[in-house]
């Protein structure tokens, strides 16, 4: 399996926090030569539209380094507040646990690599 | 009528400054029983203006108060700043318009998250901005 990074966000991130975590990302993928992100926002309780922004450029500045990105586990007040904001996430894969996102990464990368059956958390 | 039950003020320096605003917040929303998207959508509209103070002001003033009219309750939360003011403040509030950076979604999107926006502003002189959420609103 090409090694799949698992990023979880466990603090409220304010922007300066936000926009390391897209640099680190960003550098992670191209280190490791992963080709899919995961990134858990389920302890996350707010994304706001910085928050989404960069969401959104870690989507884009990981496709052109060949590795797609998921953003799993959106709380439905999270959910809810993004879309109200004004901000839809368009370019964004989202699931809805690590689990289904794993899945989606796998259909995403297809079948040209070589896919076994691991825990959700490895990553190699 | 208007009544504050209760208020407090947080002074915005810097960038972190906005996770104990949220925090505070967040406290008083739980305290008044606003159920959780309500929290969500007031802490988010915070977490803009105060992106927003921080971009053109540099520094500022929220005031954080518990209210009531008649049988309702709610948060209202008054983000003041010395800073530059907004020239046009139709245009602000057009969504998509901004002079910054950003996606411009600030003010028109924070408005529609809470229940009462208002903002005035004076160039040269600062801005001041008041939302109110009510508990079930």
């Amino acid at each position: 399996m090409g090694p799949f990074l698992l990023v979880t966000i466990q603090v409220d991130l304010y922007d300066r926090l936000a926009l390391n975590l897209e640099t680190d990302l960003v550098n992670m993928v191209h280190k490791t030569g992963a080709r899919g992100v995961l990134i858990d926002i389920s302890a996350v309780s707010i994304v706001d539209s910085f928050m989404g922004r960069i969401l959104g450029n870690i989507a884009s500045m990981t496709r052109v380094l060949d590795a797609e990105t998921v953003v799993v586990g959106m709380q439905p007040a999270v959910a809810i507040t993004l879309i109200e904001l004004g901000l839809s996430l368009s370019g964004v894969y989202t699931a809805l646990d690590v689990e289904r996102g794993m899945a989606l990464l796998q259909t995403k990368i297809g079948s040209d690599d070589e896919l076994i059956d691991d825990d959700a958390d490895h990553t190699e | 009528m208007l009544i504050t039950l209760s208020k407090d003020s947080i002074a915005i320096t810097r960038e972190q400054d906005v996770v104990p605003l949220r925090n505070r917040v967040k406290e008083v929303a739980v305290k008044i029983g606003m159920g959780l998207v309500n929290q969500t959508k007031l802490i988010t509209a915070a977490s803009e203006l105060v992106r927003n103070m921080l971009r053109y002001a540099g520094t500022g003033n929220v005031l954080i108060e518990v209210v009531s009219r008649g049988r309702d309750t709610g948060v209202r939360l008054t983000f003041s700043d010395k800073g530059p003011g907004i020239a046009d403040i139709n245009l602000a509030m057009q969504d998509g318009y901004s002079t910054g950076k950003s996606l411009g979604l600030g003010l028109p999107g924070t408005k529609r998250l809470v229940n009462e926006f208002s903002i005035q502003s004076v160039v040269g002189q600062g801005t001041t901005v008041t939302i109110l959420k009510w508990k079930n609103g």
